[in-house]
């Protein structure tokens, strides 16, 4: 029994949030905001020169061959700086994705997105619209049970607008034909890649929540009211203690879906619904707690914490929303079988 | 990072669990807050000590087995998943006996200890008073030391303290530098309840049964050699109990997810009249997602300790997490029992009703007991996110 990341992943981990904060500031989302994609190439080939989006790749294909419990820690940092590019539903949910199809595409596409020539993202229909698919070389789509490969030249894009100006949202219309046909029968590679986009939702809502804290506690302690910090007032210190105390009792779940996933684990999508539910939930809070504490300052479009506010409220819902993953979770230990008790974690 | 047992901890699991099958008593033991029941859980403390059993994290040498902590959750899985009865003597084991094995002297370790791990001796721990609640520094009993300086002669009130009615020894804190401020000049003492001077008067819980007492002191003479640690280092000392009292030690995860278990079956006996209230079915997953996030944290943060780490001021949210559980879950359990929740166990018509009530009243004080959730909060927002304190 360790449940602990070894020193190699704990070290990747603080290299890469070094580099995260350095490069992507409030500064540089809000340039995003202004451009056309809302995206930074530049920045994309900066992740791609630190081995990040190959990551998942396979060795034998020009990637790192690493999983989940490698990555699960990264996907935290890329929550705390509210990463705009598609890193993680590149590395968590496409890479896998190709890798669980015929060995032929593998063989196209692996090696591609190891060296950063390509970008791959994932649409499934639970997501209703795909997210960066402006951006991407190459779309897997969902069609019932079946996946389709489409390039950009086969689609049609509509954009929609969301709460977080960093999401770029559309809608995709193609037509479905044999030849963009990747796999038949895929419900059990399409649930795997919505299991691995919740955990990456759950790992950035860690991330998110704890950039949130961070905010208000600065902002607490240099806004002054009645002569005095209003950090140092109990309604504002118990507000932050209660997004504090769910976020402390999210990241030992998040870590375990990551390792369920990556070990494939059978009950591997009760522990991504349960990590969606626990992550999402707290920061859920720390936006409800971080915006009274910041007082009208928080209603504002010019202060950063609404970058990581509308994140949070975007991945509530996506990658399964709230009642799908509490539907599995409810159907896991209110069915038949004795799920709960002492003694069965780790069964 | 690894999720499985290692076979030594599977080894370990069997081996506590075919010694509980074969030990634990078939009828319930009565509640430790009765005569009878008291005695009984003593002597179920004496079997456990027998089998080796009673103080799995305590060293070899002390009759333990020098348990890790994954060995210690292992152990407390088992042992809430068999019904085993209530430890009496948790104030002993979990908090002064680690205490004493860091401050106490070799004597009074010998002296103390096996008396502790065989139930000869149950332990009541006297900080609170009628002044000093969550201002715990706010301590006014006193102990001044005989001319001749052989003993204490302390003198003052210890309330709240759980167990007392029948216990055989108390700890406390106690003023011994009577110009002294806040947690400054206390001195940690060990009181042995039947000494010439003390009264102890039963306090009723919200079950009408004595759970805790006020302890009164007057011109009691405890000899010196029961101080524990240096005079005037009383709140160190304390702070290493209360360390332990609000880490891992004092509620184990198991606890909870036998509670969680109990709820996820009493709603799917009672699954049509629980659906009446579209709101039960939420909190019962709840209840087990909850519970298990208590486990996963608590197994996280055992690994990091025994690999070397520290606990850090984040174990303030440990309290808090458990005990606003265990209050949410008994509600529940309420709600899904409805009318005949109110209902004392013995009441003809509470058939199968459990002791959801019994839990429900103890679930209460959760919050309030070990530094009130409100304090833990105070820490969480003062120590761990580096809120301003003034
Ligand atoms: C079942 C049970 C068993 C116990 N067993 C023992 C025992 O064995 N030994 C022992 O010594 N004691 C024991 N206690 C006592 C316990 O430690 C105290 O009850 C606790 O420390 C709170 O003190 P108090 O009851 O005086 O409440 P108070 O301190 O009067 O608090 C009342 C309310 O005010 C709030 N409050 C107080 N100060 C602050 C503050 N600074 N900021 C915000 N809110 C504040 C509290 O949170 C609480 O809600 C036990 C209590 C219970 C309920």
């Amino acid at each position: 029994m360790d449940f602990t990341f070894n020193e190699d992943q704990l070290l990747f981990q603080e290299e890469v949030k070094k580099f995260l904060v350095n490069e992507v500031t409030p500064e540089l989302i809000r340039e995003l905001w202004e451009s056309e994609s809302g995206r930074s190439g530049a920045l994309w080939s900066q992740l791609v020169e630190l081995g990040l989006t190959g990551m998942t790749v396979p060795e034998a294909y020009g990637g790192l061959g690493m999983n989940e419990v490698d990555f699960v820690l990264l996907a935290q940092e890329c929550g705390f700086v509210a990463l705009p590019e598609p890193l993680v539903e590149q590395v968590l949910v496409a890479v896998p994705l190709i890798n669980s199809l015929p060995e032929a595409f593998r063989a196209e596409w692996l090696p591609r997105i190891a060296a950063g020539e390509a970008k791959v993202l994932v649409g499934l229909e639970q997501n209703q619209l795909v997210a960066d698919a402006h951006y991407a070389d190459l779309l897997l789509l969902q069609q019932g049970n079946e996946l389709h490969a489409v390039t950009p030249g086969q689609v049609k894009l509509i954009f929609n607008e969301s709460v977080d100006p960093s999401r770029k949202l559309f809608a995709v219309e193609w037509t479905p034909s044999a030849t963009t046909r990747i796999a038949e029968d895929a419900a059990e590679l399409i649930e795997a890649a919505l299991n691995r986009g919740a955990l990456g939702a759950a790992a950035q809502a860690l991330g998110l929540t704890q950039r949130m804290i961070e905010l208000s506690v600065q902002y607490t302690a240099d806004r002054q009211q009645f002569g005095v910090a209003i950090g140092t007032f109990q309604a504002v210190k118990h507000r932050m203690a209660n997004v504090a105390v769910p976020l402390e009792y999210a990241k030992a779940v998040v870590h375990r879906a990551a390792h369920s996933v990556a070990i494939g684990h059978k009950n591997a999508a009760v522990h991504v619904s349960h990590a969606k539910i626990a992550a999402c939930d707290a920061s859920l809070t720390g936006a409800k707690n971080s915006i009274q504490v910041h007082g009208a300052m928080g209603y504002t479009w010019e202060v950063d914490l609404h970058i990581f506010m509308k994140k949070a409220w975007a991945l509530n819902n996506t990658w399964g929303d709230s009642a799908f993953h509490k539907n599995r979770v409810a159907s896991f230990v209110l069915g038949e079988a004795d799920n709960a008790g002492a003694g069965r974690t780790f069964l | 990072m690894d999720l499985a047992y290692t076979p030594e901890q599977q080894a370990f699991r069997e081996e506590i669990r075919t010694w509980l099958a074969a030990n634990v008593p078939a009828e319930p033991l009565k509640s430790f807050d009765t005569a009878e029941g008291f005695q009984q859980h003593r002597e179920w403390e004496a079997k456990l000590n027998e089998g080796r059993w009673g103080m799995v994290t305590w060293p070899e040498a002390l009759g333990g087995r020098g348990a890790d902590l994954i060995q210690w959750l292992i152990f407390e899985e088992e042992y809430w998943r068999a019904g085993a009865p209530l430890r009496v003597n948790q104030n002993g084991i979990f908090l002064l006996g680690p205490t004493l094995m860091e401050y106490g002297t070799d004597e009074q370790k010998a002296d103390i200890l096996p008396k502790m791990a065989n139930g000869t001796e149950v332990w009541a721990q006297g900080w609170s008073e009628p002044g000093a609640g969550s201002d715990m520094a706010a301590i006014r009993s006193k102990a001044e030391l005989s001319d001749c300086g052989e003993y204490y002669i302390v003198n003052g009130q210890k309330t709240w303290s759980t167990r007392a009615v029948w216990a055989d020894q108390c700890f406390g804190m106690f003023r011994t530098d009577p110009n002294s401020q806040r947690h400054h000049g206390l001195t940690f003492i060990l009181v042995p309840l039947n000494l010439e001077g003390i009264t102890v008067r039963p306090i009723p819980q919200l079950d009408g049964l004595p759970g805790f007492a006020e302890i009164f002191f007057d011109n009691v003479k405890v000899p010196v050699n029961r101080r524990l640690g240096g005079e005037g280092e009383g709140w160190k000392v304390a702070m290493a109990t209360a360390g332990f009292e609000r880490g891992l030690m004092l509620r184990s995860p198991a606890r909870f997810q036998e509670t969680a278990r109990r709820l996820v079956n009493l709603y799917k006996e009672n699954r049509e009249a629980a659906d009446r209230d579209p709101s039960v079915k939420e909190a019962v997953i709840r209840a087990y997602m909850d519970a298990e996030a208590y486990t996963l944290t608590t197994y996280q943060t055992a690994c990091r300790l025994t690999q070397g780490g520290k606990i850090g001021p984040e174990s303030s949210t440990n309290k808090i997490f458990w005990s606003e559980l265990d209050q949410r879950m008994h509600e529940t359990a309420m709600s899904i029992l409805g009318a005949r929740a109110e209902l004392l166990p013995h009441a003809p018509a509470a058939q199968g009703v459990g002791n959801w009530l019994d839990g429900f009243l103890f679930a209460q004080s959760g919050p309030i007991y070990a530094g009130t959730n409100e304090i833990q909060r105070n820490i969480i927002a003062e120590r761990m996110l580096g809120m301003p304190r003034k």
